[in-house]
């Protein structure tokens, strides 16, 4: 479980978040919603160590991550998928692939054929260099290399931006079913509420830096209110 | 014929240890967006420690090995002491740390070494020799120029390609924070990349003095070379700066040999300029931009 206490952040004098606390449970997809601006990819960064907070905690299973290195994540547990995907486009498809098992500490050659499994199109692509591919692919590319370190806890930034509609229902099936299958906890920032709820257990709203709700995604998704005042559908 | 053979074989061999120098900003400029303008006093002072092994009675060889080992250690250690503390302030901060270190060496070489020209032994012959009635300006010492070179070179692409290792350290060159989420220690990858280009410096370095005469300011002309070199090829490009090194080298041996040896540094910068006009990015530049 990644829980997040009293969580500040601020840009200079500008505060990106203040007092976030909630706790996304293992096994479970966790939305994290919001307008432009509320603090969900700070929210995000400041997790995996990119931004240092000014206050609060970050616990995984316990344990304190707050001063820990963001180098250190990977092999802790916590792989964070960062926004416009983050694939490194120099390198090819396998490498990347490679990179994310090698950086945790723990690259298996197995692990590479679970990836190519789920995804066969990367398969077909592995000596490809990664600028080729197009969004879907390689949003698929950068959630197959988060899964090469075997993470207990994926923070995914925006994994639906510039894709598809069809694409994005793929990929969020495809996240859907890894939960199930192997127990990842997923902490999902989403622009686009109404994707994301589809596939969320629960739900938390930022609002300028505020979490403002936190509740089941299906009590988030049925409130109209809510809808109307915070995501936009 | 003759004349024409020996030009060109000066202009490899020349051209080899300017590719040498420009692998080394290379190295550098594509992991932290950083001209070293130190190279060529960091590569002076390790050809001084090579000098002072060598007049300690030891062999050529233990000063050429002494001197590629502290060029490592200096690399590092000038990463990590000069270099680290302005990461993440505008990359001009370093630049001008660099051309700091520039003078704060020379001034160090001078020091300790002196500053009168010292004469640098050769470990192989320095004369060509002849085939049938033709002399052939291919030295011992060219041979091992363009052998000792092309083997670092092979070494590095063998690390680069073929390794964990060089794996993680082009990702960390290409994109940073990716590189840090994933787990691999960015700051220990420049301090190696940092050690590896003052290897490859320090190589030239040898190079250039071997056979010849060193003074504090003896590689004062390879940076400017070595830094046409390197911005033909692209500055990006490993190949780029190796290629970018032998077509300049051999350009101005031409120019040095049918023209007029004045006129090798007019050409250099004649070359520099011609090649932006035609490719602004170099001859082995990406058509894709990316993100610094």
């Amino acid at each position: 479980m990644l829980e997040v206490h009293d969580l500040t952040t601020s840009y200079g004098a500008v505060r990106a978040l203040s007092e976030v606390s909630f706790a996304a449970p293992s096994g479970q997809v966790t939305a994290v919603l919001g307008a432009n601006g509320a603090g969900k990819t700070t929210l995000l960064r400041t997790i995996s160590g990119l931004v240092r907070p000014r206050s609060g905690r970050v616990l995984l299973d316990d344990r304190d991550l707050t001063r820990t290195p963001t180098e250190q994540m990977a092999a802790l547990g916590l792989s964070h998928v960062p926004e416009g995907r983050g694939v490194i486009t120099e390198l090819t498809v396998e490498e990347n692939l490679r990179l994310g098992g090698l950086g945790a500490g723990r690259f298996r050659p197995a692990d590479l054929d679970r990836v190519f499994a789920l995804f066969p199109v990367l398969a077909d692509r592995r000596r490809a260099t990664a600028h080729v591919l197009s969004g879907g692919e390689r949003q698929m590319l950068v959630i197959g290399r988060a899964l090469m370190a075997d993470p207990r806890v994926l923070l995914l930034d925006e994994p639906s931006l510039g894709l598809a509609p069809r694409v994005v229902a793929q990929i969020f099936a495809l996240l859907r079913g890894l939960v199930t299958a192997e127990g990842l906890t997923v902490v999902l920032v989403e622009q686009n509420a109404r994707s994301a709820l589809s596939i969320a257990d629960h739900g938390v709203v930022l609002n300028l830096g505020r979490l403002v709700v936190r509740a089941k995604a299906s009590v988030l998704a049925a409130d109209e209110q809510l809808r109307h005042a915070y995501l936009g559908f | 014929m003759q004349q024409l053979l020996n030009t060109l074989l000066t202009g490899l061999t020349l051209g080899m240890v300017y590719a040498a120098f420009a692998l080394a900003l290379v190295l550098i400029w594509r992991s932290t967006r950083i001209i070293n303008f130190a190279q060529a006093p960091m590569a002076m002072i390790t050809t001084y420690v090579a000098l002072t092994v060598i007049d300690a009675d030891y062999s050529y060889w233990v000063g050429f090995t002494a001197a590629l080992l502290s060029g490592l250690v200096l690399g590092a250690a000038i990463e990590r002491l000069v270099i680290r503390p302005v990461e993440g302030k505008p990359h001009i901060n370093a630049v001008i740390l660099t051309l700091g270190l520039f003078i704060v060496i020379h001034a160090v070489a001078a020091l300790l070494f002196g500053s009168r020209y010292r004469s640098f032994p050769a470990p192989f012959g320095v004369r060509g020799f002849q085939v049938g009635e033709v002399n052939v300006a291919l030295t011992g010492f060219g041979i091992f120029t363009i052998g000792s070179v092309v083997v670092v070179m092979l070494l590095l692409v063998a690390l680069f390609r073929g390794t964990d290792l060089g794996l993680m350290m082009r990702a960390a060159a290409f994109n940073q924070e990716v590189a840090r989420l994933l787990g691999v220690r960015v700051g220990r990858m420049f301090t190696l990349g940092w050690a590896l280009a003052a290897l490859v410096g320090s190589l030239s370095g040898l190079l250039i003095a071997g056979g010849s005469l060193v003074h504090p300011s003896y590689m004062d002309s390879a940076v400017v070379f070595g830094f046409v070199a390197a911005v033909l090829g692209g500055l990006d490009s490993p190949v780029g700066a190796v290629v970018g090194g032998l077509v300049l080298g051999v350009s101005l041996s031409f120019v040095s040999g049918y023209v007029g040896s004045e006129l090798v540094a007019l050409a250099a910068l004649g070359i520099l300029m011609v090649v932006l006009l035609l490719r602004p990015g170099g001859l082995f530049s990406h058509a894709t931009p990316r993100r610094v």
